[in-house]
């Protein structure tokens, strides 16, 4: 019987996009049955349009910049405009997966995409707003799949 | 060595010559083999996991100027 991955999407820059899309696409390539569930700003990943995925040098003390930066520094505007566009030139430039494509070979390879109701209503999301291929659910529609799940990972 | 089906993976990162070779396996025979090319450094061990894991047959890999090529077995249904 094939293994199960179970994934909570909980982020919406897009650095954090990576992981989930990533870890779900390449376990249904080894033949897991894959379901991510997707609450808070991991919604903002079941939207159609994903150009405004952003990622923030703020309170990111990791994120390897061109020129040291102080902090007061990145949070003039536009320095996160400014970040992501360096962030999604290095994605190119290296080979890298844009957030679309994996996302599309997720939805290829047969993976659930389950949508937190409650955050929908919370936020006041449209429904349109969203791709086709999701489902819409709550917690307890999580542990339906999570309490057979073989990897279960909270990102 | 013979293959049925060539797939180039150069220049592409993790985890897209993974995907790309399941792809590629769907579209052969169970027994034909997919020749497959990646730079990635990582695919090495990747591509063994990647057998490992799906029984499909990692029969040779090899590396000259950076390119990574990898012969795989598709595994019987």
């Amino acid at each position: 019987m094939a293994k199960k991955l179970a994934l909570i999407a909980s982020k919406g820059s897009l650095d954090w996009a990576y992981p989930p899309f990533i870890l779900a696409s390449t376990a249904a390539a080894l033949d897991y049955e894959v379901s991510i569930f997707f609450t808070f700003y991991g919604l903002t990943l079941l939207k159609k349009d994903l150009s405004d995925l952003k990622v923030s040098p703020l309170g990111n003390p990791a994120m390897p910049m061109p020129v040291p930066m102080p902090n007061f520094v990145q949070m003039l505007p536009g320095m996160e405009s400014m970040a992501t566009m360096m962030m999604k030139q290095k994605i190119a430039s290296k080979g890298v997966a844009s957030i679309e494509d994996l996302r599309s070979a997720c939805i290829e390879a047969g993976v659930k995409l389950i949508a937190c109701q409650m955050t929908v209503d919370l936020f006041d999301f449209k429904k349109t707003d969203f791709i086709d291929e999701i489902e819409f659910g709550g917690a307890a529609t999580f542990f339906e799949f999570a309490g057979e799940s073989d990897v279960n990972l909270f990102i | 060595m013979d293959f049925d089906k060539e797939l180039d993976a150069r220049n592409l990162n993790c985890p897209l010559p993974i995907l790309r070779c399941k792809k590629g396996l769907s579209e052969i025979e169970p027994a034909q083999i997919l020749k497959i090319m990646a730079t990635d450094p990582g695919s090495v061990k990747d591509f063994q996991a990647f057998c490992k894991q799906t029984g499909h047959e990692l029969l040779a890999q090899d590396e000259a100027e950076s390119v990574f090529t990898f012969y795989i077995k598709k595994r019987a249904n």
